[in-house]
């Protein structure tokens, strides 16, 4: 093997190299993982996170606009206190209410953030005012079934007078 | 250059093809445990998470050793056989800066450019059984891949466990080369043990690693 050749072919093959990770990097993954620089942080309190976990999307719209980055029990409430950063680009009013909601029957949770009309913004390390807690399906199965059963109760209660 | 020849091109052929077969194979399996649930849009995810976290820097690793390592080892320790090494040290010569160290780097460079290679293959080959041959929508497979596979994250740590690997292997076989005893059944048992080892180094190495990065999250 000549050197020229040999040259050749180990460049080539760096070359096939860095192709494939920047086809990892481009085509592959998301670039939406927001740049650390441009982000500021608020917080919002839920009675109940239900399966919330850390890096789960902050919608508005649809839009993702930002990542929660910390999920701690606020001892003196006993509130789950979670922090998220936004970017810097979407701004939103103080009156905007954050809640947890579900994509899908079975899917991840993320949290969804509906405007306000109040026109002061939130600032980094403000809170959400108005918050919703995450649904739980058992205990919304126990409320259902518990509303039945009082249906019923109250329909034998009537047949007997 | 002559050692990332020897350790990084002549293992590429063996890493696209199979890259590839393991990502159609995948792709193939993925669809039918996916469709069972209705899931199989997702497939594009699990052919993607799979190779870059896991099957890409291991397989990867593990056909590197198999192709890359057992070949400088054999390569040192015949040198170490018919004495060349000593006869560096007579002239004065660093066998260890002359022989071992330029394969050692060699190894490492090499490792996180195939194992890349493998996973970007495995992705080509998840997308022709996915899209190609069982007709999942196109759009739907790349873009449910961008939105879970995170760059830093997933792409990243499956690079540093690549690195790692590449490291490991290397040390290996150089260590089990320069270590040979200079007989054909000392070279010849010291290329069984770089394979061996490297084997169980790697997936030791990867429980390790999967554990710190991927715990809990």
């Amino acid at each position: 093997m000549k050197r020229g050749m040999l040259d050749f072919w180990v460049g080539l093959f760096i070359a096939a190299g860095v192709v494939a990770i920047l086809f990892l990097a481009l085509r592959v993954s998301s670039q939406s993982a927001l740049p650390a620089r441009s982000t500021y942080n608020v917080t919002a309190n839920f009675d109940n996170i239900g399966g919330l976990k850390v890096r789960a999307p902050v919608k508005s719209a649809g839009v993702v606009v930002g990542r929660v980055t910390n999920i701690e029990l606020d001892t003196s409430r006993y509130v789950a206190k979670v922090t998220m950063s936004l970017d810097n680009h979407y701004h939103f009013s103080r009156d905007s209410s954050a809640e947890i909601l579900t994509s899908g029957l079975l899917g991840e949770q993320y949290i969804g953030i509906t405007p306000g009309a109040d026109d002061k913004m939130l600032t980094a390390g403000s809170t959400f005012k108005l918050t919703s807690s995450a649904i739980v399906l058992e205990q919304l199965i126990s409320r259902f079934l518990f509303s039945k059963a009082e249906d019923s109760g109250d329909k034998t209660n009537a047949g007997n007078q | 250059m002559r050692e990332i020849w020897f350790a990084g091109v002549l293992s590429v052929l063996i890493i696209v093809v199979s890259g590839l077969f393991i990502g159609m194979v995948l792709a193939l399996q993925g669809y039918d445990t996916l469709s069972r649930f209705g899931a199989s849009s997702a497939l594009g995810v699990l052919v993607a998470l799979s190779l870059v976290r896991e099957l890409g820097p291991v397989v990867g690793a593990l056909l590197f050793a198999s192709r890359a390592g057992s070949a400088i080892t054999a390569e040192i320790g015949l040198m170490k056989a018919t004495e060349q090494l000593s006869a560096m040290e007579m002239m004065a010569v660093n066998p260890i800066a002359r022989v071992v160290a330029p394969r050692f780097w060699g190894g490492i460079i090499s490792m996180p450019l195939l194992a890349a290679m493998f996973s970007a293959m495995g992705i080509i080959g998840g997308y022709l059984v996915g899209v190609v041959l069982l007709g999942l929508d196109s759009g739907t497979f790349w873009s449910q891949m961008q939105s879970s596979v995170d760059l830093r994250f997933d792409v990243m740590n499956g690079v540093i466990k690549s690195i790692v690997f590449g490291i490991a292997v290397s040390l290996i076989a150089v260590f089990e080369g320069y270590d040979a005893a200079p007989t054909a059944e000392g070279v010849s048992g010291a290329t069984t043990r770089t394979v061996v080892i490297s084997a169980l180094v790697i997936l030791g190495l990867d429980v390790i690693l999967t554990a710190f990065m991927f715990r809990g999250i």
